[in-house]
């Protein structure tokens, strides 16, 4: 599916668009304390503008905006994130993923969990992201010997 | 009669939904409908869940000034929402996964019927 | 056989108890058996535990916190699979033929 599409203004659009759509993933991200969103929901909205720019001008294009070979390294360093935290809270003597004994001065312990669901957010926002763009990339480059 | 159509009505739609999932899964011969009948047969089970979570009268479960958390019914259930935000994700890759195979198949038989797929396989 | 399956999921379903009806034994504060009811604790109790609003998200990141890595590393192992399914084509094709 390289051959990109024919038309200036598909092209355009969604270079237009990508951006905006990529904001919105963040902000769903960083305010999903205060309202519904969450890591799943913004790593699923980052993922779309990835693949937009991908579907519209061709997977050789696109490597200018996110590289193929980079989804798989940052897919497991989402993993990493996450059980980072987990296992940061267990050295420092709570249990597994018990976010009040993360090293963070200054913090009471509701806003240690804040932080700490925060982060694993993060982790799996990545995770999802790149998951999502590495499963396309794959089935493109399938179809491109059959 | 009235309240118990009301009360009901959403579980009967989404029996409805299990069983077109259900008949796409077991007539059809095309392993692309077949995937399409299990994604629909998925989200007849999400809708269940997050029908059964609703409470009349209820919000969102997100905290909202003036309404106190003590009391119960002000929000809905929060569990079954949880439940299915992590199911629809892994439903997602799980079709990712089946979209691999059926592109695998489909370069090395041509073809993706099923009744084909098994006279090539003999 | 599908038809008959499906009047058997419509007759069980109007057994189920109305939607939406607060009342229902789901959102009592106490179940059947006398223990405390998990969805009535995560509403009272995720403002105080975590100072956010959103209490699908304290569930989420909180009290399920390992069922959240179990479904990500369920997600990271799925892109694994299409990327070691779908990688050397070439080769593949060299086999067959």
């Amino acid at each position: 599916m390289t051959n990109k599409s024919s038309s200036p203004i598909v092209l355009y659009g969604t270079r237009f668009l990508s951006p905006y759509i990529m904001l919105f993933g963040f902000y769903v991200i960083f305010h999903g304390h205060y309202s519904p969103g969450g890591g799943f929901q913004g790593g699923t909205l980052l993922a779309v503008s990835l693949l937009l720019i991908r579907i519209a001008s061709g997977t050789d294009l696109a490597q200018l905006q996110f590289k193929e070979y980079l989804t798989t390294p940052l897919a497991a360093l989402g993993v990493v994130i996450y059980f980072g935290t987990g296992l940061t809270a267990l050295i420092m003597g709570g249990y597994f993923l018990d976010y009040e004994e993360l090293p963070i001065p200054g913090l009471e312990p509701a806003y240690l969990r804040y932080w700490g669901i925060l982060i694993i957010e993060l982790g799996i926002g990545l995770t999802v992201m790149t998951v999502l763009t590495l499963i396309y990339d794959n089935m493109v480059k399938g179809e491109d010997y059959a | 009669m009235l309240d118990f159509f009301m009360g009901h009505y959403a579980y009967w739609f989404t029996m409805i939904l299990l069983a077109i999932g259900l008949y796409g899964m077991l007539i059809k011969k095309n392993l692309v409908k077949k995937t399409i009948g299990l994604s629909i047969f998925q989200a007849g089970v999400i809708l269940f869940f997050v029908s059964v979570a609703m409470k009349w009268g209820a919000t969102v479960p997100v905290k909202a000034d003036g309404l106190p958390v003590s009391e119960v019914s002000n929000y809905m259930n929060a569990l079954p929402h949880t439940l299915m935000l992590t199911a629809i994700v892994v439903g997602v890759a799980t079709l990712g996964v089946a979209y691999a195979l059926i592109i695998k198949i489909y370069n090395r038989y041509g073809t993706l019927d099923e009744e084909e797929l098994l006279d090539k396989i003999q | 056989m599908i038809i008959a399956f499906t009047l058997v999921l419509l007759f069980a379903a109007s057994d189920l108890p109305f939607r939406g009806d607060p009342d229902n034994q789901m959102n009592q504060e106490v179940s059947m058996t006398g223990t405390e009811v998990a969805g009535n604790y995560y509403i009272q109790e995720a403002y105080h535990d975590a100072h956010t609003p959103n209490i699908v998200t304290v569930i989420l990141g909180d009290y399920r916190s390992v069922d959240t890595l179990g479904e990500q590393i369920v997600i990271f192992t799925a892109g694994l699979i299409t990327f070691l399914l779908l990688r050397n084509r070439k080769e593949g094709e060299e086999d067959d033929e």
